[in-house]
């Protein structure tokens, strides 16, 4: 089973990467239509073009969601899913809507991430448990609740922190590699005007010196949370025709997915990157010596050396060197998270990894600016949700 | 701002292991069907999906798999314990969990170190187990 590669990103939208936003603020719901409005009008479409949609949790409902998106969008649909994949929800939203759209289910599906704050609640009620413990559970009954939570093993930092360390135990691990890349990103980052860190390049010096989080990471290889905010509009062959850009086609998808908390990873050094990028590549009929660029999901550093080694750039343990060896900025020789990533653009929530679809979308339409890659025809993207818990990888395409 | 510890409420599957540690025992559960060791408790063995399960003694011995030192508290419950030695443990059995090591020393730590159990009654319900250095 595998995808013709006859769906395309056709267009998407942006919100500005804003460390402390002040604009006025909307409901998710209101979100999802300016996201909508903007990224159909990218593409050239309209609001009735519709007909498929992809989203994820809303702030306004605990379910029914792709209904209560659709009514307020006003626009019917015959497909419409909620992804409930972490980080890496943004590149599973996307070949889902591929694969609907060459099922025949639809031919014009948004995929939206909303991440701006929403207006705050003068009734707020009890204050809901995930703000303390983030994406791990307290209901009882949830393993997390009983054998994570009560140790302290929650939230992101603790965890990849000990896959960096198991790292280093097996491998040659070099802070002044990892600290390389923070740089090659913000590098592309301060070139970007949606970028949180636009114009604010860093050096080594700047990462070691950062404040130790949780050994061996430091604060400037941590993503910073801002409000940001995507979309995107995946179409038909016969719709991408007829829209303003270079289409991007989406040519190979992979998704593995193995627990919930790492302790469970048979082995933490090798992620569900590699079977999925695998499937990936090998749908898509391309090579890694075919990629152009790489928009690798990058919560932390340690998550985009992994990515590298285990979707097959370079050999298990040889990430540091090959971090060494290339520059990896939007300048250099090879090109990882042209955009700066989600370290150089700020996280915008969920929406986070959507950033990395837009760049390779981006990149192939030939509109990245002082950013653009001299040629640009295939992109492999990753996401990653949990602790490398449930990642996904695309390979995108322009003709 | 409720800050009480977030200890575990036991469920029935996981009783045995909670009343385990409150005697200072550790007990795993083991499949009748695949002979696995298998750890959280659960109802179903996590490689057959048999429900024919035991619980057996162990020694709660193991290797320190990863650790890490949370300089920042995960959450504000865990503020006093900063900084975390946040911990996965590879039990003699084959099974791994998390824990957090008693030690005053993180230098001292060394990943594929023996480790042992260290049960920690934090009230009259419920028991904690830790790990230090053997
Ligand atoms: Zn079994």
């Amino acid at each position: 089973m595998k995808l013709e590669g006859k769906a395309a990103i056709v267009g998407y939208h942006e919100y500005p990467h804003i460390r402390k936003f002040t604009g006025k603020r909307k409901f998710t719901l209101g979100q999802w239509a300016d996201l909508t409005r903007f990224s159909l009008d990218d593409a050239g479409l309209e609001a009735s073009d519709i007909n498929g949609l992809v989203c994820t949790e809303i702030r306004e409902t605990v379910s029914f969601t792709p209904a209560t998106i659709v009514e307020y969008l006003g626009q019917p649909v015959n497909f419409a899913e909620r992804v409930d994949l972490g980080g890496a929800s943004p590149v599973g939203m996307v070949w889902r809507a591929a694969a609907a759209i060459e099922l025949g289910l639809a031919d014009v599906v948004v995929c939206a991430l909303p991440g701006q704050p929403i207006p705050s609640n003068p009734n707020p009620g009890p204050i809901d448990p995930r703000r303390y413990f983030q994406s791990s559970s307290v209901n009882w009954g949830s393993p997390q609740a009983e054998f994570e939570i009560p140790y302290g093993n929650l939230a992101q930092n603790c965890g990849y922190a000990m896959i960096a360390q198991r790292y280093a135990a097996e491998f040659d691990y070099d802070p002044t590699a990892m600290a390389k890349l923070v740089v090659d990103q913000r590098r592309s980052g301060a070139a970007n005007p949606n970028a949180v860190f636009y114009e604010k390049p860093v050096t080594i010096d700047d990462v070691l010196a950062s404040k130790l989080v949780a050994d061996p990471l430091r604060m400037l290889e941590i993503v910073m949370p801002v409000a940001g905010g995507a979309a995107v509009i995946v179409a038909s062959e016969d719709v991408a025709k007829r829209c303003k850009h270079r289409p991007v086609w989406i040519k190979g998808f992979g998704e593995h997915l193995t627990m919930k908390t790492p302790t469970f990873a048979e082995d933490l050094c090798r992620s569900p990157v590699g079977p999925a990028s695998a499937k990936a590549f090998e749908m898509a009929g391309v090579t890694r010596g075919d990629i152009d660029a790489c928009e690798i999901y990058d919560c932390y550093t340690i998550t985009v050396l992994l990515t590298l080694e285990d979707a097959g750039f370079c050999e298990k343990g040889e990430g540091m060197e090959f971090i060494r060896s290339h520059d990896l900025s939007c300048f250099g020789d090879f090109p990882v998270n042209s955009h700066g990533g989600q370290l150089g653009m700020g996280q915008g929530g969920g929406a986070g990894g959507m950033t990395q679809v837009i760049e390779g979308a981006r990149q192939i339409m030939g509109r990245a600016d002082q950013r653009q890659l001299p040629r640009c025809d295939h992109v492999y993207v990753s996401g990653t949700g949990g602790i490398m818990s449930e990642q996904a990888a695309l390979i995108l395409k322009g003709d | 701002m409720d800050l009480t510890k977030p200890f575990p409420t036991p469920t029935q599957e996981t009783e045995p292991f909670w009343e385990g540690l409150r005697s200072e025992q550790v007990l795993l559960q083991r499949c009748n069907d695949c002979g696995k060791w298998i750890f959280y408790p659960r109802s179903n063995c996590p490689s057959c999906l048999s429900t024919n399960l035991r619980w057996q003694q162990v020694s709660g011995e193991g290797t320190l798999y990863t650790f890490t030192v949370a300089r920042q508290a995960t959450a504000p419950h865990f503020m006093d314990e900063v900084p975390q030695l946040i911990a996965m443990i590879d039990l003699n059995e084959g099974v791994r969990l998390t824990s957090t090591l008693v030690s005053d020393k993180a230098d001292d730590l060394k990943i594929g170190a023996k480790v042992i159990p260290v049960f920690d009654h934090v009230n009259d319900d419920v028991t904690l187990l830790r790990y230090r250095l053997a």
